[in-house]
């Protein structure tokens, strides 16, 4: 296979054989409904092995991206290469085998009321024309797997949100795929629920080696399960990194808004006071990470600048097991000179540093 | 009641179970088909195609627009074609069935509806084609409006087929206009009248038992 295409800028993209790395690559990816862009040129890809999240604001694309990765909606332009096929051109027929390598898991389930659990499960191989006990083996040992094996007999409407979201992971792994999709399958779900099915999708990911791509609008989710993060934004990817990178440094507006309830935010009464000008204090922001956070920076700071400072507001956070940090200082005294001195040192061990401003009074 | 009159009461019962029965059977075998085209064929459905929808839609409109007793006479010609006479109970279900197609598959047309989008696009997820669709989703999903949309059929049935009398299919309707009001015989109409809150009543309470064991919505 090496043909080339072309993509709007005219560069020559050459199509990898089909024994690719990359279980899913996007190339530009389009997609309006009616004027507005669902997807204005997504370009990605997801490593085998790996759980990428793309997290958006509603309606910034997500559903409609995840949704052309196994056919169910038809990009304009660009391509998507699943296992190094090109599949959105795929007419129906043709997609049907594509789709029994990728397993799907829904915000509302989707489980079909008239069938047990145990059907339900065992419905995907089914379609593919298995025998009724190597389907009920398979229904079985994915219970199993999710922890419901005593219900297995029973039908959905008698589960609750976590158990029918354990069944639909159960009914997505049923046909063994290639690559678990999750739409906002934790968004109805309270929070300990949440939890318990994101330690179920991490722990699949780890013993199956299962490439998972999920979407979601909450930081948490990202942050409890996933390798990379996406950030997509009225159709663009505007940000795209390792989870903990992300969230040590987010590029983008959006990134941080996203971000905003998880990171320490400095309180809103001393927010309120903030002013551009002179001040009794002076409010700086320091973002630490991987690095720069092993290290005692702050007693370094006093050893090296002395002076006074009081720590306001912050925490380390742990993200993928590195420590991402940010601190929220305030510096008595309005000596330039000083303020200075302690920037550079900061910046000069790693650390982001923002002067936020100043107060007038105590903080 | 005298034994004669009593012997032709047990016969037009059996008329009009047979009438009920093989006509709605009939509109079960045809409708439910129809009403799944109506549903697969409509925008966003599994086999969209908006001309074929229109097409099935103003036909059905059209049989449903046309009363019974005129459908009755004017389906004559067809019925002598199919069943070779134009009179009798066997004359009758041509034009019941016919009546009761489309309305039965305007009934099942809207429990079909009533099936979660989300669980089709769940089975296209899983790679199936649109018979697993209709097969493990659509119908059983909707299997519960289904039985009771068949019920309404059927009772709609039972009084519709007093009316085909008027071409001499016998029947209790017939029983009770030729004796009951022809004839003064106020016993027999009592007897018809009761008769047919039975079978109503019996029609009701076993398609609504079936609709409860189906139902697994919870």
């Amino acid at each position: 296979m090496n043909q080339h295409v072309t993509t709007e800028t005219g560069d020559p993209v050459a199509i990898e054989p089909a024994a690719s790395q990359d279980v899913v690559r996007l190339v530009d990816l389009r997609r309006r409904f009616g004027a507005t862009a669902a997807l204005d040129g997504v370009s990605l890809t997801v490593k085998k092995g790996e759980i990428l999240g793309i997290i958006g604001r509603s309606g910034a694309g997500k559903s409609t991206l995840i949704r052309c990765l196994n056919g169910l909606e038809r990009p304009d332009s660009g391509e998507v290469f699943i296992e190094g096929h090109e599949i959105s051109r795929l007419g129906e027929r043709e997609l049907q085998p594509l789709r029994r390598r990728i397993g799907m898991v829904f915000q509302h389930f989707n489980l079909l009321s008239a069938k047990t659990v145990e059907d339900n499960v065992a419905l995907p191989l089914k379609i593919e024309g298995r025998p009724r006990a190597e389907r009920m083996a398979r229904a079985a040992e994915l219970l199993q797997l999710v922890g419901l094996s005593e219900k297995a007999k029973a039908y959905p409407a008698s589960l609750s949100g976590g158990q029918k979201q354990r069944v639909g992971i159960a009914r997505a792994l049923a046909a063994r795929p290639a690559l678990l999709l999750s739409d906002e399958a934790t968004s109805a779900l309270d929070p300990e629920t949440t939890r318990s099915i994101l330690a179920l999708l991490k722990d699949i990911n780890s013993r199956l080696g299962l490439t998972i791509l999920l979407i979601t609008h909450e930081m948490e989710v990202i942050r409890s399960i996933a390798d990379r993060v996406a950030v997509i934004d009225a159709g663009r990817i505007v940000e795209e990194g390792a989870v903990w990178q992300v969230f040590a440094d987010p590029k983008s507006e959006i990134t941080r808004s996203l971000l905003g309830g998880i990171r320490p935010q400095l309180p809103p009464e001393i927010a309120s006071r903030l002013a551009a000008g002179e001040g009794a204090e002076t409010i700086l922001r320091i973002d630490v990470a991987g690095e720069a956070a092993h290290r005692p920076l702050l007693s370094e700071l006093t050893a090296s600048v002395p002076g006074a400072f009081r720590l306001v507001h912050g925490g380390i956070d742990h993200v993928q097991q590195q420590p991402v940090g940010t601190l929220f200082v305030a510096i008595p005294g309005a000596d330039a000179a000083h303020l200075a001195a302690v920037i550079a040192f900061l910046k000069d061990r790693g650390a982001r540093v923002e002067v936020l401003g100043h107060v007038a009074g105590s903080v | 009641m005298s034994p004669v009159l009593f012997e032709l009461l047990l016969r037009s019962i059996w008329e009009t179970v047979l009438m009920t029965g093989a006509s709605g059977l009939i509109s079960l075998v045809f409708g439910l088909p129809l009403g799944l085209a109506l549903v697969a064929t409509d925008r966003g459905g599994i086999a969209e195609s908006l001309w074929v929808n229109c097409g099935l839609g103003a036909i059905i409109n059209g049989f449903r627009s046309v009363p019974f007793i005129i459908l009755l006479v004017a389906l004559i010609p067809v019925t002598r074609l199919i069943v070779g006479t134009s009179i009798g109970t066997w004359a009758a279900i041509v034009p019941l069935s016919i009546a009761a197609t489309p309305y039965y598959a305007r009934i099942a047309e809207v429990s079909l509806r009533e099936v979660d989008h989300g669980l089709i696009e769940a089975a296209r997820a899983m790679g199936g084609n649109r018979w697993t669709i209709i097969r493990e989703v659509l119908v059983p999903e909707a299997l519960p409006g289904i039985v009771a949309g068949f019920t309404v059929t059927l009772v709609t049935l039972v009084g519709a087929s007093a009316m085909a009398g008027a071409i001499g299919a016998g029947g209790l309707g017939d029983l009770a206009i030729r004796y009951g009001y022809q004839r003064f015989e106020t016993s027999v109409m009592v007897a018809v009248v009761i008769v047919l809150i039975v079978l109503v009543c019996g029609i009701q309470w076993i398609g609504d038992r079936l609709v409860a064991r189906l139902d697994r919505r919870g």
